[in-house]
């Protein structure tokens, strides 16, 4: 089984640093998604798991063992890509076996492995064809199989649902989840998707610019973001933050307040503001407000239908409890 | 109402007509010398037999039977094929590796390769010839195959790097994260996705060692000599025999022009590096 460690490893191209000293442990059976915007180092540091990128300094431990100088072929990870990366040349079938024939595995066993695998992706129909005959889902699957039937040490997912449109990707993601709920197996999951980092992870791990900014299960980022940048990152709509008056009146350089977290009425309450869009979702609302005089824009969320319009003017009252504090470095108080 | 673009006049009946006047014009040479070649010595410079002649086939019949042509075409065949086979055999995982695994120095390697193609091979001859003898490599199929994979090398790996370039890198890294070693990942992965490319290399790489003269003229004598080398026996000091000249060359050229007919598009591909598809 899988348990990944990162001791003090680093990346450097040329002369940019992406990956500044980092330690980072993924337990056995865990699901951690790295999480961040674009460019923040995520897939690089996916990639130098996987063996794909050499490391500049540091070690990296798989299940105990040092794993920095080992070729990625003999790593025992399998490898989602974003653009599926299947082989154009073979059918379903020759791809979900690739792995096992590379491990020259007998044929038999190869057929059976595969079946089983095809069978729990819905994909016994398409075994004979051949990748560019297949829809988007359908080649992901197939990946996806690829990646099972060699039973792995830990499973490496890189964005694997960019390429998705927004239907199948809930489809997908429920799907994944499921496989992990079922394996048991590690799996470290890129995204910069934080919806998906929410709902699919034990632990997340939120990176800046190489930097992880915070490390843990998807509620505790929620309730406890460390900083500015995880408070912001994560939850959607994004945290409400600001600096000012209403910040020193509470000791604070900086406060956040999620939009779930703000009471609204149309006679009192603590701010006052204009309607700017009101986005009716049915089940939910989401209020943009302005002219607050705390930062351009208050996003508040409540739960069912409210009937406002442009231009109302609306009373918002934060929950006391709720509002997350920051220091003048951005650091949680 | 739609804006369609018009095809001009020129476009319609001028560019056909060019590409055709073209084409008659690099056709003619070897028309000619294929009409020549069955004409008799005396009836190929007499101005009145320019079209209308009795042809004979004495030049071939003396070709094969006084010239040893199938010596010199086996040696042909013999050198091309190995020479092509042995530069794939280098220059697959040499423009692998340069492709998929690049180093801060690949450009310039891949510069440097080329400019070995600007080297004047004049300049090299007496060493080459010299040293050749020195080493007893001289009119050897050995000698040959490897001077014929070396001057070619350089384009081999140019094209087929341009080629493997074009095969998306997570496909190569899914193959290494599958379990592949180096050796699977070129056998299982790369020749099947790039095949077109190795073909059109292969093809042009056998074209032009068959075509190669410099070197197989002046390195052989008997052994291990070409068709280009029974071209230039017949370039006869003691006067000029084009019928004989020309059915030699006919049948030098001959074999090269069919297969070049039979794999146009392949070669069209591989002339353009991959940019007509």
């Amino acid at each position: 089984m899988g348990r990944i460690v990162l001791k003090n490893v680093t990346k450097t191209f040329g002369e940019t640093q992406v990956i500044p000293p980092l330690d980072l442990t993924i337990e056995d059976g865990e699901f951690a998604v790295f999480v961040g915007p674009s460019g923040c180092g995520k897939s690089t540091l996916l990639r130098m798991i996987a063996g794909l990128e050499d490391l500049t300094s540091g070690a990296i431990e798989i299940e105990g063992e040092d794993a920095t100088e080992v070729p990625p072929a003999k790593r025992g990870l399998a490898m989602v890509f974003q653009s599926y990366a299947l082989y154009p040349h073979m059918s379903v079938r020759k791809n979900i076996g690739f792995p096992l024939r590379m491990a020259k595995m007998e044929q038999s066993e190869i057929d059976e492995r595969v079946e089983t695998a095809a069978k729990s992706l819905n994909l016994m129909d398409y075994l004979d064809r051949k990748p560019a005959d297949l829809s988007g889902g359908q080649r992901q699957r197939v990946a996806i199989g690829r990646a099972i039937v060699r039973e792995p040490e830990a499973f490496l997912f890189d964005e694997p649902l960019s390429n998705l449109d927004a239907a199948l990707r809930v489809g997908m993601r429920l799907e994944i989840g499921e496989l992990h709920e079922r394996l048991k197996t590690t799996m470290v999951y890129v995204t910069h998707d934080q919806v998906e980092a929410m709902t699919m992870a034990n632990k997340i791990v939120v990176l800046r610019a190489g930097v992880i900014e915070q490390v843990g299960s998807p509620l505790e980022l929620y309730h406890k973001p460390r900083n500015v940048f995880v408070a912001g990152f994560i939850g959607s709509p994004k945290m409400n933050i600001f600096s000012g008056p209403e910040a020193e009146k509470l000791d604070a350089a900086t406060i956040g307040i999620r939009p779930e977290h703000i009471g609204v009425s149309m006679t009192d309450g603590l701010w006052k503001g204009r309607v700017g869009v009101a986005e009716h979702l049915g089940s939910d609302t989401f209020i943009h407000v302005h002219d607050t005089g705390l930062a351009d824009m208050i996003t508040v969320r409540i739960t069912g239908d409210i009937a406002v319009k442009h231009g109302d003017t609306i009373y918002l009252t934060p929950q006391p409890d709720q509002i997350h504090k920051f220091d003048d470095e951005g650091l949680r108080n | 109402m739609a804006i369609v673009a018009k095809t001009s006049r020129f476009g319609k009946y001028g560019r056909p007509t060019l590409a055709w006047v073209v084409g008659l014009l690099f056709f003619f040479p070897i028309f000619w010398m294929v009409l020549t070649s069955f004409k008799t010595d005396a009836d190929a410079v007499k101005p009145e037999h320019l079209i209308f002649f009795k042809p004979t086939f004495d030049n071939y019949i003396n070709m094969t039977e006084n010239y040893d042509y199938w010596r010199f075409a086996k040696n042909s065949v013999i050198t091309a094929v190995m020479a092509t086979v042995f530069t794939l055999f280098v220059g697959i995982p040499c423009a692998y590796a340069m492709a998929f695994n690049p180093s801060r120095a690949t450009k310039d390697v891949l510069m440097w390769m080329l400019s070995t193609k600007m080297l004047p091979a004049a300049a090299v001859l007496y060493p080459m010839t010299f040293i050749t003898k020195t080493a007893g490599l001289f009119d050897t199929h050995f000698l040959i195959i490897l001077v014929l994979s070396l001057i070619n090398m350089p384009i081999v790996i140019w094209m087929l790097f341009t080629y493997f370039k074009e095969i998306p890198k997570d496909i190569i890294e899914a193959g290494q994260m599958d379990g592949a070693n180096t050796w699977g990942e070129i056998k299982e992965i790369l020749i099947p996705l790039a095949w077109g490319g190795i073909a059109s290399t292969a093809l042009l790489c056998f074209i032009f060692c068959w075509n190669e003269a410099y070197w197989t003229v002046r390195l052989t004598t008997t052994d291990a000599a070409t068709l280009s080398k029974l071209i230039e026996g017949n370039r006869a000091p003691e006067g000029l025999f084009f019928g004989r000249l020309s059915a030699v060359s006919a049948a030098a050229v001959g074999p090269i022009v069919v297969l070049g007919w039979f794999c146009q598009k392949q070669l069209v591909q591989g002339l353009t590096f991959g940019a007509v598809k």
